[in-house]
């Protein structure tokens, strides 16, 4: 599977833009997981990176139908992958941006989460944690993440316990996002990008950025560090 | 003891509805906590309930621990209902359905906390407060007690003023604060039946109970580890 199916890689001065193309709904199985490592790992020598994606969709989650037809040793290759991916992110040497360009649920809202700064398309998307309505639990990796990202208790309370829907407005004024951006999916790239690269600009030493970041979420790190780029081979779990 | 002393528990519909009864202070001793925990165990076993709604009749919801009776025996009884909330808090927890609690009047210490365990909070506008009253009274917050303070009040300020300072707060500041999801006009019934309207539509989505009470653990497992080997599953539970 050629990886540019999945995602595209480009730089816009010195933020480092992918974007998970197509204009279906971005479910995270290890191929597009694998397809996204890569590309953040490309993104060396940037100042900024940026994840969006076309389509109406930013990310619905895992991809439940592989899960369904593969075997299940192999299962932990999807959690693993998004681990390993969620790993790469927070130990990234440089800020990072969501342009939460369509709906985000289940794992696809804990991947824009784990990015430094989130902007959403105000006019159309939900964040959403769908695992109450589908029946099933919340996957322990996605549960800290979410955590961590969504201290208040009522927030935490309707987005995981009630699987609230929550438009870029609502997200902003509960704290969770920090913008919501007028427009097409166009127009929230532009805005990320533009986000990004006044974080670049900055010109923070981007080892400094990823050591503050563990810093600042550490039960999430600790959950991550083993399975990211840099983890020792000795710990990585066989994915 | 009559358990019908201590709290009623009745099916409107869907909901699932315990009350803590008579005109007193609802004080938390072990004879009314097995009362309550009994009636959250009617409410697991019941088929059909959807949700569960925890209220009380008078001019108080719950105002914390029965001191009077644990002065009987300070050294043992103090322990003993701490530990006796503690594994109604996991079974609040584990509970295969959504919770309301209706805080009909002031909840204060152990009450609030009670309160506080629910997954939502409706409250009475006109009157009563929640007030975390142990550092007024010189009591001691013990390690779960805490855990669901920090849990339920991430907010450092609110959880500053309500638990260092003491202070009493309306249903409206705790609605404000992000405590407290209504405030309710009106009396007793009128906060009872605002907390049973949004249980019935909690039980109408038909969520599976078991997801809803794996989620709520997930949610807060800080919480729901200091207190899971108290409740009602807990394999080898330790002697109240």
């Amino acid at each position: 599977m050629e990886p540019n199916n999945l995602c595209t890689v480009e730089r816009r001065g010195r933020v480092h833009l992918i974007t998970l193309t197509g204009a279906g709904e971005h479910r995270l199985s290890p191929a597009l997981l694998s397809a996204i490592r890569s590309a953040v790992a490309a993104s060396a020598g940037a100042g900024a990176l940026v994840l969006s994606a076309e389509g109406k969709f930013f990310s619905n989650g895992f991809d439940q139908a592989w899960a369904r037809t593969a075997p299940l040793h192999l299962h932990s290759t999807m959690d693993g992958g998004f681990r390993a991916l969620v790993a790469d992110l927070l130990e990234l040497p440089m800020p990072t941006v969501a342009a939460v360009t369509g709906h985000a649920a289940a794992a696809g809202c804990a991947l824009a989460l784990a990015h430094d700064s989130v902007v959403m398309r105000g006019s159309r998307g939900f964040l959403f944690m769908s695992e109450v309505h589908a029946g099933i639990k919340i996957v322990d990796f996605l549960a800290e993440l979410m955590r961590e990202k969504v201290p208040d208790a009522v927030n935490r309370r309707d987005l995981l316990l009630r699987g609230d829907k929550m438009s870029a407005a609502e997200a902003v004024r509960r704290g969770i996002v920090d913008k919501a951006i007028d427009g097409g999916v166009e127009d929230v790239v532009n805005a990320a990008v533009a986000e990004a690269e006044k974080l670049a600009a900055r010109g923070w030493d981007g080892e400094v950025v990823a050591e503050i970041r563990k810093a600042v979420w550490p039960k999430v790190w600790d959950k991550a560090k083993d399975y990211g780029a840099d983890a020792p081979a000795a710990a990585r779990p066989r994915l | 003891m009559a358990t019908g002393d201590l709290c009623t528990v009745e099916r409107r519909g869907r909901v699932h509805l315990i009350t803590l009864t008579g005109a007193g202070e609802h004080r938390l001793n072990p004879a009314l906590i097995s009362a309550i925990r009994s009636a959250v165990a009617a409410a697991r076993a019941s088929p059909g309930a959807g949700a569960l709604v925890m209220a009380a009749e008078g001019k108080f919801f719950c105002n914390g621990y029965d001191l009077a009776w644990a002065r009987g025996d300070p050294s043992g009884r103090i322990a003993a209902v701490r530990a006796a909330l503690r594994g109604l808090v996991a079974d609040l927890l584990a509970l295969p359905m959504p919770t309301v609690a209706a805080v009909t009047g002031h909840a204060a210490a152990a009450g609030c906390g009670l309160a506080l365990a629910h997954d939502t909070v409706v409250m009475r506008a006109s009157r009563g407060f929640l007030y975390m009253g142990e550092v007024d009274a010189g009591i001691k917050i013990i390690d779960y007690f805490g855990e669901l303070l920090r849990q339920k009040v991430p907010d450092a300020a609110t959880r500053r003023d309500l638990v260092m300072k003491g202070e009493k707060m309306t249903a409206a500041e705790a609605v404000r604060r992000g405590i407290v999801d209504l405030a309710v006009d009106g009396g007793v019934d009128d906060v009872v039946a605002a907390a049973v309207t949004i249980a019935e539509g909690l039980a109408a989505r038909g969520w599976d109970g078991e997801i809803v009470a794996e989620i709520r653990k997930a949610a807060w497992p800080e919480l729901w580890s200091k207190v899971k080997d108290y409740g009602c599953d807990a394999p080898s539970r330790p002697r109240l």
